[in-house]
């Protein structure tokens, strides 16, 4: 009984998804479709068609690597919303490389690509988690509102000093062909940000687990002033981990442009930096669950359309689910084992338990 | 007429007897002042006031009636207020708001026009002078606590309970704060105020109760006695020479305070020109009221707290320029804070972690910038066998370690660090008997191998017990520095009331 609760608990990340599902047949239900149908059209054309597949993907990259930059200030007690701004501001950065930039031996040229968004991100970054550390700022309105100042720095370079001649809207010049991303699931746009994403992700949870840089990151998280204590410039790892945080996200962005768009659009991207709050609250920050909420989060993303087209269900159905998960998530998450009403009835019991055990050994 | 009786009352928590037959008789109209150290037992009584414990014997009486509480509410119906240490307010909203805030009305709306008027009203006959329209983040300190009083007042209240008043005031708000009281206390209000600043209680207190480890050790009315007398109560015990005590030689000069000069979090000064000198191989001992600079003090030499002027030299060096970080390992000051599950510990982390808190970044806890487990997992076996700590596995959270087995770890860090010099604050307080004997054990064996340690603690037996030297801080300033053998209860009350200047 006390294990099942603790199971139930556990995986509560998992049953508010659920929850948010169910809610979401009620609404297609209410649309006169059959959900299971309709769940099952989405689901299938994200996850076992093949150009659905790709197509899931194309959105992972993105998804994944915002919810590792919300992931890993968290561990380090910050709390990032500005991913968006951030993947605006590596792919600025990463545009002007391309463009800009004589072409020179490609691995290389597309590795300073990559790396001007990261820069670009971490830049971004690193003014909320200045202004935070040496000025007592509250990161989250920083990154939040600089979110709004990078996607309208995008929206005038695009428009303005990087448009291409005689465009119809604001976008910039095609960026040199040497510097596509391989593709990974040709003819679909899948491209290996996807791969280097969970390749990242596999590498952060190695270092904060098992590197001294980690460890000061976590610590500085879990107690600020032990830190100091420790031995470390709590103020300094403030800034490095907003920094490292915005880089992941300015990755992501400029995987957008060296993989999806090659171009520098304003306006690009649907929201992929929000959708990485949620992604990493549900993995609870783990470097190494990201992957899997990101990949499930994709997939309603791209399983929307496959949805409407065979069930008719209007994929507005899918921005509501999305909603609802956040709210299931963000209500689980508020649910604790050991204060809950539930945790102190079992508690109760196990003390019972161990009052009775010494009894029935007499008994015995 | 007594207005409240506190009835033999006895609390306690768990096997810690917080309360033991306490009885105090307070009259009407009059401030009545309860002084104690931390840990005397003050707040768990007025708790017990406030209806938010239950005594488990005794009563309350109120005008000579038994009086029964179950919750806050029960007390303010009664007419007893409460104003906590931390206020109770919300800031964004003003003053009106604030005391209106949680009025019985049901779903009728709120006059404030009238409320407004009503306060103003209150406000000047206590001579208060407070703009019930102002928001409270507008406000200062010693502003804030006299709309906390309005609340009170307002709510029909004429007994005020005020916990450690003037531990949030800065300097030149207390005396109007002070001037307040008298003020209430002329309109027949009565006055419980707890604290243990004793020059504030000479200045406005009718009647004086001084508490002790959960008792009542003396009650005396405020014209009638001295800051050495009373602080003589608050210390209360005659020297005892303790004979565990190891006889040592100390060496040469390794730590030495000069003219230190600092300020504490809310920037007012902490430490006033303080000097001292510690020698290898000694223990030495700082006491005083709580408050006076001590925790500043050790921050101050650990590093943890930048000095605004003066000199730190360790072995002749200054260590000034110095990060926490250097002190320790090229000065050799190891440091058991005074707040260990905050400062000392990382409380979510195993007990093999903890153990390398301070080495994280050095072989061999790590190399190349990678953490060894291993080494990690063979040193927590080590120390935890060494020091005895008891727990489940190394890989337990510090978090479910009592608080002895919780020093235990903190000290076997430091001392494995190999200090010259190691600063110890609150060694044992809220440790048990035997947890307090294996630190003052440890204390002896690493003043026989030549560190010198010095020890900061407001529980003066334990100082007493192991200090070779005994300094006593009053206002940031080492007032005197005593032997062991000339510790008088007398003499320690004079000099932590800071009555040093007259009688030497």
């Amino acid at each position: 009984m006390v294990r099942v609760v603790q199971f139930l608990f556990v995986t509560k990340t998992i049953w508010a998804v659920v929850l948010a599902l169910l809610v979401g047949s009620i609404l297609m239900l209410s649309a006169g479709v059959n959900p299971l149908y309709a769940y099952a059209s989405l689901f299938g054309g994200a996850f076992f068609d093949y150009y659905g597949f790709g197509a899931t993907l194309v959105k992972f990259s993105p998804i994944l690597l915002a919810g590792l930059a919300v992931a890993i200030p968290l561990r380090g007690g910050l709390f990032n919303v500005g991913a968006e701004g951030q993947i605006y501001m590596g792919a600025l950065f990463c545009a002007i490389a391309a463009l800009y930039l004589p072409e020179f031996y490609w691995p290389l040229h597309l590795l300073v690509c990559a790396l001007a968004g990261a820069l670009g991100g971490a830049f971004w970054a690193a003014i909320a988690g200045y202004l935070k550390a040496y000025r007592g700022i509250n990161e989250v309105i920083v990154t939040l509102l600089l979110n709004y100042v990078g996607i309208n720095i995008v929206s005038y370079a695009a428009g303005g000093p990087m448009i291409e001649e005689g465009a119809p809207y604001p976008y910039s010049p095609e960026i040199p062909s040497s510097l596509f991303l391989p593709h990974i699931m040709l003819p679909t746009d899948a491209h290996a940000g996807a791969l280097v994403g969970v390749l990242l992700a596999v590498i952060l949870a190695f270092v904060l687990k098992y590197t001294t840089f980690g460890f000061a990151l976590t610590t500085v998280g879990s107690n600020p002033q032990a830190a100091k204590y420790a031995g470390i410039h709590v103020q300094r790892q403030m800034v490095v981990t907003m920094a490292l945080g915005g880089a992941l996200a300015g990755l992501g962005g400029a995987f957008e442009i060296l993989g999806v768009k090659y171009r520098l659009f304003h306006m690009f991207s649907p929201g992929y930096g929000f959708d990485g709050i949620v992604v990493a609250f549900m993995a609870g920050a783990n470097p190494i669950l990201v992957p899997i909420a990101a990949l499930f989060f994709s997939g309603l993303r791209s399983g929307a359309q496959f949805m409407q087209r065979a069930s008719g269900v209007d994929s507005t159905v899918i921005d509501a689910i999305q909603g609802l998960v956040v709210i299931f998530v963000a209500a689980s998450l508020a649910i604790r084992f050991g204060e809950s009403r539930w945790g102190k009835l079992l508690a109760q019991r196990r003390a019972l338990d161990d009052q009775l055990t010494p009894l029935e050994k007499k008994n015995a | 007429m007594d207005h409240i009786v506190i009835d033999r009352i006895t609390k306690s928590f768990g096997a810690f007897r917080a309360l033991d037959d306490v009885f105090i008789r307070i009259a009407k109209g009059a401030i009545h002042a309860i002084l104690g150290e931390n840990g005397a037992g003050k707040t768990t009584l007025m708790n017990i006031l406030y209806g938010l414990y239950k005594p488990d014997e005794g009563q309350i009486l109120l005008n000579g009636r038994p009086l029964r509480m179950s919750s806050p509410a029960d007390a303010i119906s009664h007419g007893i207020g409460m104003i906590h240490q931390h206020f109770m307010l919300v800031n964004s909203l003003t003053v009106t708001e604030n005391v209106v805030l949680g009025l019985e009305g049901g779903l009728r709306g709120v006059d404030y026009a009238a409320h407004e008027k009503r306060i103003r009203e209150l406000a000047k006959s206590v001579g208060f002078d407070i703009e019930p329209a102002a928001e409270v983040w507008t406000l200062p300190m010693g502003m804030r606590q006299r709309v906390e009083i309005l609340k009170a007042l307002y709510r029909k209240a004429d007994v005020l309970i005020l916990d450690e008043p003037t531990s949030v005031l800065a300097p030149s708000e207390i005396g109007s704060f002070l001037e307040s009281l008298k003020t209430l206390r002329a309109k027949n209000h009565t006055i419980l105020f707890i604290t243990h600043k004793l020059e504030e209680v000479m200045h406005v207190a009718d009647r004086v109760t001084v508490m002790r480890h959960g008792k009542v050790t003396d009650e005396v009315d405020a014209a009638e006695t001295t800051p050495r007398e009373l602080a003589q109560r608050m210390v209360g015990r005659d020297v005892i020479m303790n004979l565990k005590r190891v006889k040592s030689a100390p060496g040469e000069v390794i730590l030495k305070a000069e003219k230190l000069v600092a300020t504490d979090d809310r920037g007012v000064r902490a430490l006033d020109a303080l000097s001292f000198e510690l020698r290898a191989g000694e223990v030495f001992g700082i006491t005083g009221v709580d408050g006076n600079g001590q925790r500043e003090l050790s921050e101050v030499i650990a590093g943890l707290r930048p000095l605004d002027s003066g000199h730190i030299m360790a072995s002749g060096r200054d260590i000034g320029p110095l990060d926490v970080k250097r002190r320790k390992d090229e000065a050799g000051i190891g440091f058991v804070p005074e707040d260990r599950q905050h400062t000392g510990l990382v409380l979510d982390y195993p007990v093999a972690t903890n153990f390398i808190l301070r080495d994280y970044d050095r072989q061999p806890a790590s190399r190349h910038g990678l953490l060894d487990f291993k080494y990690m997992a063979r040193n927590a076996a080590d120390l935890v066998k060494r020091y005895d700590v008891r727990l489940r596995s190394p890989q337990q959270p510090v978090r479910f370690l009592s608080g002895g087995n919780q020093q235990k770890v903190i000290l076997a860090r430091e001392i494995e660090a190999k200090p010259k010099i190691l600063v110890i604050m609150q060694a044992c307080k809220g440790l048990d008997v035997g947890a307090i004997e294996f630190v003052q054990n440890t204390i002896f064996e690493l003043k026989a191998s030549g560190v010198g340690v010095l020890y900061i603690s407001t529980e003066l037996e334990h100082v007493l017990d192991i200090a070779d030297r005994i300094g006593v801080m009053y206002r940031g300033r080492i007032t005197g520095t005593l032997l062991p053998q000339e510790a008088t209860s007398e003499r320690l009350g004079e000099l932590m009331a800071g009555v040093a200047s007259e009688v030497v």
